[in-house]
């Protein structure tokens, strides 16, 4: 009788695995992005598998509630011509299968030889082990420059996605804020004298 | 396999098969730059997957801090790219890679 949490790695893996190949091989770019989503969801199952929570609990939030919502507007918005994207699919399939299988069977020997690949009694976790407690000072500690690093870099991503986008249309009628508030009172009424001039 | 967890090498052997995977998709849809990004998505979970089984195994955290990071990094990457692929599309009506051919010679 296997373990149960060696028969859920399995099951992960193969959903993993079998989502990932529908997202390279689906016909529809929406299919494609869904499948992702399925495959983000089982790394996140498989990271805490792991002992690691709070990546497997970002990636959901962060990939599947934020970069692929991203991804299947983009897809949605746009309006594709699948048949010539299509084009050559097939031809390039041999060669691509090849490289990959080459790959896995190169990595696969090293990992069965090395010694690395042979470890299998991981680091047993306490039983009040915190990982999101131990990253946040790991964090906030000795990565506390790549941390902030990491959120320059966030922001240069904010600034240059807007830039990007943003589209000013010319002969539009939009409102001048900063000449709305500058405007004076003597600029809008003119108090004209009506009475008749004294002679 | 010894009781309880699976060893080591069957992580590194499923990060291995889900790079591969990636590289097969960029291979296939050569011409469709949002299955591109996608499978560039793939390439960056399978090494994400490798950091953290390190982590895991090797009993240090700092695996973990790196997957962090390229979280971050991937997401970044993703913005800027799709943004790209909006401006393109505006521009040529099409995303094909082989459309984008404007500044050779």
């Amino acid at each position: 009788m296997l373990p149960v949490t060696t028969i859920l790695f399995y099951v992960f893996s193969a959903i993993l695995l079998g989502s990932a190949t529908l997202v390279v091989t689906a016909r529809n770019p929406v299919y494609a992005t869904l499948y992702l989503v399925l495959a983000f969801f089982n790394a996140a199952a498989l990271f805490i598998l792991l002992g690691a929570e709070f990546l497997g609990l970002i990636l959901i939030l962060v990939y599947v509630g934020a970069v692929m919502v991203l991804f299947l507007f983009v897809v949605m918005m746009l309006d594709i011509n699948l048949a010539r994207l299509k084009e050559g699919f097939l031809s390039y399939l041999p060669l691509g299968l090849a490289i990959a299988i080459l790959g896995v069977l190169e990595l696969a020997v090293v990992f069965w030889t090395s010694p690395l690949g042979h470890i299998t009694a991981p680091a047993a976790i306490p039983a009040n082990a915190d990982n999101t407690r131990a990253l946040g000072i790991l964090l906030y500690t000795q990565y506390l420059y790549p941390f902030e690093i990491a959120a320059v870099i966030l922001l240069v991503a904010i600034i240059a996605a807007i830039a990007l986008t943003l589209r000013r249309r010319t002969g539009a009628k939009t409102q001048n804020i900063g000449a709305q508030m500058a405007v004076r009172a003597k600029d809008r009424v003119h108090l004209v004298d009506l009475r008749e001039p004294k002679s | 396999m010894s009781a309880g967890q699976p060893t080591l090498a069957a992580y590194l052997i499923l990060g291995a098969i889900l790079f591969s995977i990636g590289v097969v998709g960029i291979f296939l849809n050569r011409k469709n730059v949002i299955i591109l990004l996608m499978a560039i998505e793939l390439l960056l979970l399978a090494v994400n997957i490798n950091l953290v089984a390190f982590s895991r195994y090797l009993g240090n955290l700092d695996g973990q801090v790196f997957v962090f990071f390229i979280l971050t990094v991937a997401a970044a990457e993703a913005a800027i790219g799709l943004a790209i692929l909006v401006v393109y599309f505006r521009n040529r009506h099409s995303i094909n890679v082989d459309d984008i051919d404007e500044l050779r010679g």
